[in-house]
């Protein structure tokens, strides 16, 4: 039976099609492999006897041909969603032991299609993080080791339970979201296929919200064609929130095979950082031959502004993330710690509850907010932000259909080995990412290639607004160049 | 620009997060860390820039103002750690 597990989402829905196996098995596989990889922790919350009532309804379903897009796939689900009845905690100890009495409209959606339930994926608390090193539940394992090492490697962040699950084959997709990079720097460093989609595309309704203006839901997948598959189900437009797009929803996954001949892709010159490893400059020019051997045309653009993306950014995420954290009071959910006044019973409840990474990110943002400062610091990343997201109309006006970066700029890390002294070292993960949430593009990041040490990396693919199909068009030809890689089963 | 002690207990207080004395030094380095980190913008010409209000150009979409929901009183308190009769309860307030 272990091999059901080892299947894209794609061969698993036609191997469901034809009943060759039943969701029943399908979903019971991957139980049995979430059991046995709990020293992953990818896992905070399972939920078997869920997934298996979820199983046999799509198997019932299947059984009279009315199956849906997703009918059967087990799937994990990060612990950001709220999900009706199961407990949801972004991680966090002060939401506690929060149960929604709601469904978020992005998991809705997955459940409206036929897919299954396995359980909750663990992340970076409130997704603030890039190793899920910050989560109330503990450090992630990465799947992947350096060869000849038995060092546990961070899977990135913040949705590293969703990339350490699907690279371990123990759910055949997971919903992530991604603020900075939490979708596709996690995806680099497990060798999975990662998409934050445009601003707009999904609905955020029902997601623990970090920073409104940047946070988008996407798929991680263990192929491209699995993440336009995903994607398709997730997006679309919801009437409760207001920045949701009302356009349709591609068939992404016609996009997947299609040729790329003649598409513009853009190098920004500005990606080309000092220090650099050169594996992975290697990578870079590498993915670049194979999209201009299948008949793309590369052309070097400028991207000015890059290097004040991440600085603008560590002003408004925090920013942002300081009014929607207000909202945790001990009054009306999570976690109370008592106080003698309303006061202290806030500063005790939000003391205890927020770990290290959050209380520094809330009190920078209330600074930069704070009367004397805001001009200076939030008004003046606003602007910087406008200027970001120019440098990208300007490159697509002149034709680019999209551009290619490295996803991140070093490939997986030990767990305590960043940003133990200053913080910025470990924001410098998002370096590459980040522009992209500035500017509200759409990102994917595929498995490209693998450094010195055997582990993975990843390239990313930027696009026009609402263009995910050309990114998926273009990531196939990198997956089909790079071929597929998967760890060594060591848990 | 960096922060002084007094601004770190400020800006928890503002924040609504206790912090003990001891533990101000050390987020006060923190936050100074991030201050250095994002004084370069200040290098950045925003001459007649505008401030990005939204990342892409949609308008607001309105609806009707009618209630489309209510009547679950029971599941706007189900996660309270502390309720009456649907009320959520807090330290006495006014004396």
């Amino acid at each position: 039976m272990t091999d059901l597990t080892s299947m894209t989402l794609a061969e698993a829905r036609k191997g469901l099609a034809d009943k060759t196996f039943t969701s029943l098995e399908l979903t019971d596989a991957h139980l049995k492999a979430m059991e046995e990889a709990r020293a992953l922790n990818a896992f905070v919350m399972e939920t078997p006897d869920q997934a298996r009532a979820m199983a046999r309804e799509a198997d019932a379903k299947i059984g009279k041909g009315e199956g849906g897009p997703l009918a059967g796939i087990p799937l994990g689900i990060k612990d950001l969603f709220a999900t009706k009845d199961v407990r949801t905690t972004a991680c966090s100890k002060i939401l506690g032991n929060f149960v929604p009495t709601y469904e978020s409209t992005v998991t809705s959606q997955l459940w409206r299609d036929g897919a299954v339930m396995l359980g909750k994926l663990n992340n970076d608390e409130f997704a603030m993080g890039s190793s899920n090193e910050t989560s109330c539940f503990g450090p992630v394992g990465n799947p992947w080791r350096r060869e000849g090492s038995n060092t546990t490697l961070v899977p990135g962040g913040s949705s590293g339970g969703s990339a350490s699950a699907v690279a371990a084959l123990l759910c055949m997709g997971a919903t992530a979201t991604d603020t900075g990079g939490s979708i596709r720097q996690p995806a680099a460093f497990t060798a999975t296929v990662g998409i934050k989609p445009t601003y707009g595309r999904c609905s955020r309704w029902g997601i623990v919200a970090f920073a409104s203006s940047l946070d988008q839901a996407g798929p991680i997948a263990r192929s491209t064609r699995d993440a336009a598959i995903l994607l398709r189900s997730m997006a679309g437009h919801d009437p409760k929130d207001t920045t949701s797009v009302d356009i349709p929803v591609p068939d992404y996954e016609a996009a997947i095979g299609k040729s790329v001949k003649g598409m513009k892709i853009g190098i920004p010159k500005e990606y080309r950082l000092d220090g650099m490893p050169a594996e992975i400059e290697k990578l870079w020019g590498q993915g670049a031959e194979w999209l201009k051997a299948a008949g793309a045309e590369l052309v070097e653009v400028s991207l000015p502004h890059t290097k004040y993306a991440l600085p603008a950014y560590y002003i408004v995420a925090p920013a942002e993330a300081s009014s929607n954290l207000a909202r945790y009071d001990g009054v009306r959910y999570g976690l109370r710690v008592p106080g003698k006044s309303i006061g202290e019973l806030y500063e005790n409840t939000r003391a205890e509850g927020f770990g290290a990474e959050v209380r520094r990110r809330v009190m920078i943002g209330t600074y930069v907010l704070s009367a004397g400062y805001y001009d200076a610091y939030y008004i003046r990343a606003q602007k910087v932000r406008t200027l970001i997201k120019k440098d990208f109309e300007d490159c697509f006006a002149q034709g680019v259909n999209a551009i290619l970066t490295p996803a991140t700029p070093s490939a997986a890390f030990g767990i305590g080995e960043k940003g133990g002294a200053d913080p910025v070292e470990m924001y410098l993960n998002d370096i590459f990412t980040v522009t992209v949430n500035m500017a509200g593009l759409p990102g994917i990041a595929v498995p490209a290639g693998k450094d010195a040490q055997g582990l993975p990396l990843g390239l990313q693919l930027i696009g026009r607004p609402f263009d995910e199909e050309t990114l998926f068009s273009l990531g196939e030809v990198i997956e089909q160049a790079a071929g597929r890689f998967t760890p060594v089963r060591w848990w | 620009m960096s922060v002084d002690a007094a601004t770190v207990r400020r800006i928890a207080q503002l924040a609504r997060i206790a912090v003990t004395d001891a533990e101000v030094p050390h987020l006060q380095g923190e936050l100074n860390a991030m201050l250095a980190f994002v004084e370069q913008l200040s290098e950045v010409n925003v001459e007649g820039v505008e401030p990005m209000t939204s990342v892409t150009p949609m308008a607001m979409k309105k609806r009707q103002d009618v209630v489309t929901d209510g009547d679950i009183a029971d599941d706007i308190v189900k996660n309270a750690p502390m309720t009456e009769n649907n009320f959520f309860l807090v330290p006495k307030v006014v004396e």
